[in-house]
């Protein structure tokens, strides 16, 4: 899943406190799951703003809303939540990058009277799994290109503070990074992982440079199943 | 001039802090009148909205009472109160508002005499700090 954190309040208000009239709208798809930007987290924001508002005396009103998926026009094709935007000075989008900038693009299309303005309440961290209750580490990077079949399901893109393909580098220690020593070594992982398939022969090829072209270098990238459009 | 009388919302676990207020009751032990207070079946079931909706709404100071630790019907309600107060907490303050407003406590089952004082401290602590600045 895509997860998120919460932006400091400071930055939050900072980017809000010359409109009165707010709506703070939540994501109900990963930013929910990892405890960012579900309902609670959209309560908990719009009660920070009341109290901070009013305690110094300003008057502003702030309104609550959901999408399931900000990613997607299918979900927020939603009168009410339409309703509550167009009455909005401005929106906080409490999903990751994707959900703000479609949430953007969506409303501007739709409203037509008066620009929209929506701007983050989270920072979008990485693509993560959810390791323990409040535990995510990254997982993905979206190269492009998988090489998890040759690397035994562990990824040294991700993992591998370099993104060695060749590893490991000198800096493991003890099945540990350099980078510090609660981060495992991705390759003494994958040797070890490699290592109980008896398949350790597998690392032995040099691998070639990677095509990055599949990944971000080639520009933001784009997907047209077209058995699925009519 | 009227001196300032608090409005506190304790959130009290069904399992020992209400247990504490009818032995309080029963035995004649007083705690103030500016406490309204709120049962829950575990404290562990109260999320930080209901925290900050209560101050919203024009509490002056919050209080939750749990089960000591290691005795919660169940098993780590307590634990996990205490953990969203304090989240709770830091969120108070990013918003402008002392964090001294909300307090976690615990009373065994039958404390009587600690619960009462808990209300009693907490009644004080808020008439000291004054009126919720984000109603008054």
């Amino acid at each position: 899943m895509i997860v998120a954190e919460r932006k400091p309040f400071s930055e939050i208000l900072s980017m809000v406190e010359d409109y009165s009239r707010i709506l703070v709208v939540g994501c109900g798809s990963c930013v929910t799951i990892c405890m960012a930007g579900g309902e609670e987290e959209v309560k908990i924001l719009s009660s920070q703003l009341r109290l901070a508002f009013k305690k110094n005396k300003k008057d502003i009103e702030v309104e609550e809303a959901m999408a399931l998926r900000q990613c997607d026009d299918e979900y927020m094709n939603n009168p009410e939540l339409i309703n509550k935007v167009k009455k909005a000075d401005i929106v906080i989008s409490m999903a990751c990058g994707i959900g703000v900038q479609h949430a953007t693009a969506f409303f501007n299309r739709i409203i037509t009277d008066k620009p929209i303005k929506i701007v983050p309440g989270l920072n979008t961290t990485f693509m993560g799994a959810n390791l323990d209750v409040g535990v995510w580490e990254e997982r993905c990077v979206g190269c492009g290109d998988c090489v998890l079949e040759k690397t035994g399901g562990i990824c040294p893109i991700t993992r591998c503070a370099k993104s060695l393909l060749n590893g490991p580098c000198g800096g493991s220690s003890n099945g540990k990074c350099e980078i510090n020593k609660e981060t495992d070594c991705a390759w003494h992982l994958i040797i070890e992982r490699l290592e109980a398939l008896g398949e350790l022969d597998r690392i032995k090829p040099i691998e070639m440079y990677k095509d990055w072209r599949p990944s971000h270098d080639g520009g933001p990238r784009k997907i047209i199943r077209e058995d699925m459009r009519i | 001039m009227t001196e300032f009388e608090p409005k506190i919302i304790a959130f009290c676990c069904h399992y020992c802090a209400l247990a504490a207020a009818d032995v309080a009751g029963k035995t004649g032990l007083q705690f103030s009148p500016n406490i309204r207070i709120i049962r829950v079946l575990c404290t562990g079931k109260i999320e930080v909205p209901h925290l900050l909706k209560a101050f919203e709404s024009g509490a002056d100071g919050v209080v939750v009472i749990s089960c000591k630790f290691g005795e919660c019907y169940f098993k780590e309600g307590n634990f996990r109160a205490q953990k969203k107060v304090e989240r709770a907490q830091s969120l108070l303050q990013e918003a402008g508002l002392k964090p001294e407003r909300l307090l976690f406590d615990f009373v065994p089952g039958p404390g009587a005499k600690k619960f009462v004082d808990i209300l009693n401290g907490m009644t004080e602590r808020v008439r000291s700090l004054g009126p919720n600045p984000s109603v008054h």
